[in-house]
């Protein structure tokens, strides 16, 4: 009876069985053989161990590295805020009890179904070609525009938009944040003679401040990898303009077969990544607001 | 009443804006190739299905279907183990207390945030060395074992807000655990399993990065990589094959949307917002 006890106590264990065994194996064994391989020369079929060459040679030497990198935290730090303020200002819109809403929500909705496909990649293709859609309706209104997708100054641009065309995701869960604000508390705050601009900064945006921190987190992280459209749309060009982090991750590792190198590469941005999370976490506890005093 | 006005503008706008590069590219698609790019017209002047015809048939070595067909095999499977594995760990996190459970579960929770760049050269390896590369193998690997803990995570906060006593009176009827978890908390479940269903649909089937890598040979192509081999064959002249086929690898996602839309609001509801 005792020992079925003891084993009563680990009866979850069977439950969360495919899981851990999945982190051991498929995520655990990676990340640390990951660390390992950074520190080795490594082309797939045979290895030797490098030292520290690979991080050396990184900040020293690799040129491409360094436009990759600058150009990915660029990307990043302008292309994320202003997704999520178009989401957040499109969610704000849609919390109101307005007719229609419903449809808006569907359509907003739509491009962000199509994620990181090929198929979103040849929508921006044929919308920024020189004579794409974009171009056609220029002309249209007598302006010539320029090569969205050729110009060197241009199209780190051109790319930089492309999420904004899918705000939809994060917009929903803003939305569905809003609608948990409660009523009495905006109400009462409009009977101490607040206007509408005051009630949403100093009450609603308070209250949906963990769901802002939550996306700023998921947003960053998938931009800041982002490899598909720079993969399919500009091949990293013109002149390694658009050579985002993850295409050259890509190029260097199954390309290449420089796997070592390529290892070292991804631990740089992770600890970029990390020192990026564990700075907006550390700054959470003055702008994010949780009920129940606890964080995730 | 004139700020609502104001609201309604801005609104379609913005509806205009996103919705308008989907319509052209769906109008587009039954316009011959050398209309395309040639007027900002969207209904076609000389309506035709030979983009669907010819892009059907000859894109590439392959007739389209065999893609079409391949992404059934790796979204299914990969669809259902996730759904079975995720519903799985998420009962044991919400229904069991057992050593170690906080320290498993805030594990989970930061590798919700490890970027797949730092694993995929290892698990690469790791696939190669289980010579299961050039198969949909890994993608089942991945779906059994719950390695996205997203979906997971999604189903802990909807198992946690569904009552104990449900649970307990089952118990004293003398049901097993697993008994209860069939009977009292799948039925109670259906939406967001629903959900976890329909994101899973929409991530493997649009995902082009993981393709690449595992996937070699083009009789074994998703459609993603399909369209990809369809936009590198072709040069520059013949766009109605392309936007065709682009439509018809976004069909099923669109169609699947529009019929199931509040799963989908429920599934991002429920992940988003700490419940």
């Amino acid at each position: 009876m005792a020992q079925k006890h003891r084993l009563e106590r680990y009866h979850g264990y069977l439950y969360i069985a495919p899981w851990l065994i999945g982190f051991l194996v498929l995520t655990l064994y990676p990340f640390v053989t990951s660390l390992f391989y950074s520190f080795t020369k490594y082309d797939i079929f045979s290895w030797e161990f490098a030292g520290l060459k690979n991080y050396v040679d990184i900040f020293t030497k690799d040129k491409i590295f360094a436009n990759s990198l600058r150009r990915t935290l660029i990307y990043t730090v302008i292309a994320v805020p202003l997704k999520l303020a178009i989401a957040l200002a499109m969610a704000t819109l849609l919390a109101r009890p307005l007719r229609g809403i419903g449809l808006f929500r569907t359509v907003y909705y739509v491009p962000s179904l199509l994620g990181s496909s090929v198929a979103l990649s040849i929508i921006w293709k044929y919308l920024f070609k020189s004579d794409g859609l974009v171009n056609m309706l220029l002309k249209v209104i007598g302006v010539t525009g320029p090569n969205w997708l050729g110009d060197y100054h241009i199209t780190f641009w051109t790319m930089v938009l492309l999420p904004m065309w899918q705000m939809g995701s994060p917009m929903v869960i803003f939305l569905a944040a809003l609608k948990t604000v409660p009523e009495e508390l905006t109400e009462a705050a409009s009977i101490d003679g607040a206007n509408p601009i005051q009630r949403y900064f100093g009450i609603t945006l308070p209250m949906i401040s963990p769901v802002i921190f939550f996306n700023i987190i998921m947003q960053t992280i998938e931009i800041i990898q982002l490899f598909t459209p720079a993969y399919i749309i500009t091949k990293g060009g013109p002149a390694k303009s658009t050579y985002l982090y993850a295409l050259m991750l890509y190029d260097t590792s199954f390309r290449d077969f420089k796997m070592g190198y390529a290892s070292a590469l991804s631990w740089v941005l992770f600890v970029i990544i990390i020192a990026f999370t564990l700075l907006l976490f550390r700054k959470s506890s003055s702008w994010v607001y949780y009920k129940d005093g606890e964080g995730l | 009443m004139k700020r609502r006005w104001i609201t309604y503008l801005v609104l379609t706008l913005m509806a205009v804006l996103l919705g308008y590069p989907i319509l052209w590219l769906i109008f587009s698609s039954f316009k011959p190739s050398a209309e395309i790019f040639a007027s900002v017209r969207l209904l076609p002047k000389s309506f035709t299905f030979s983009g669907y015809v010819e892009g059907w048939r000859s894109t590439s070595q392959l007739p389209f279907s065999t893609y079409l067909l391949n992404s059934a095999k790796l979204v299914i499977p990969t669809v259902l183990l996730t759904c079975v594995s995720s519903v799985l760990v998420a009962y044991g996190f919400s229904r069991f207390s057992f050593p170690g459970k906080r320290a498993w579960f805030l594990v989970m929770i930061s590798t919700l945030m490890l970027p797949n760049t730092i694993l995929m050269i290892p698990r690469y390896i790791l696939f190669k060395n289980l010579n299961v590369l050039n198969s949909y193998v890994p993608f089942y690997l991945q779906a059994a074992f719950a390695t996205n803990p997203f979906f997971s995570y999604l189903l802990i906060q909807f198992f946690r807000g569904i009552p104990h006593e449900l649970d307990e009176s089952a118990t004293i009827d003398g049901c097993g655990r697993m008994r209860i978890l069939v009977s009292i908390i799948l039925p109670l479940a259906r939406t967001p399993i629903i959900s976890v269903a329909l994101f899973q649909t929409m991530w493997t089937w649009n995902d082009f990065f993981n393709a690449l890598i595992y996937i070699d040979t083009v009789k074994m192509y998703p459609v993603s990589l399909g369209l990809r081999l369809a936009i590198d064959a072709d040069t520059a002249v013949n766009w109605s094959k392309i936007v065709a086929m682009t439509v018809v690898s976004i069909a099923p996602l669109i169609l699947m949307f529009l019929f199931l839309q509040r799963y989908f609001v429920a599934g991002i509801a429920t992940s988003g917002i700490k419940g």
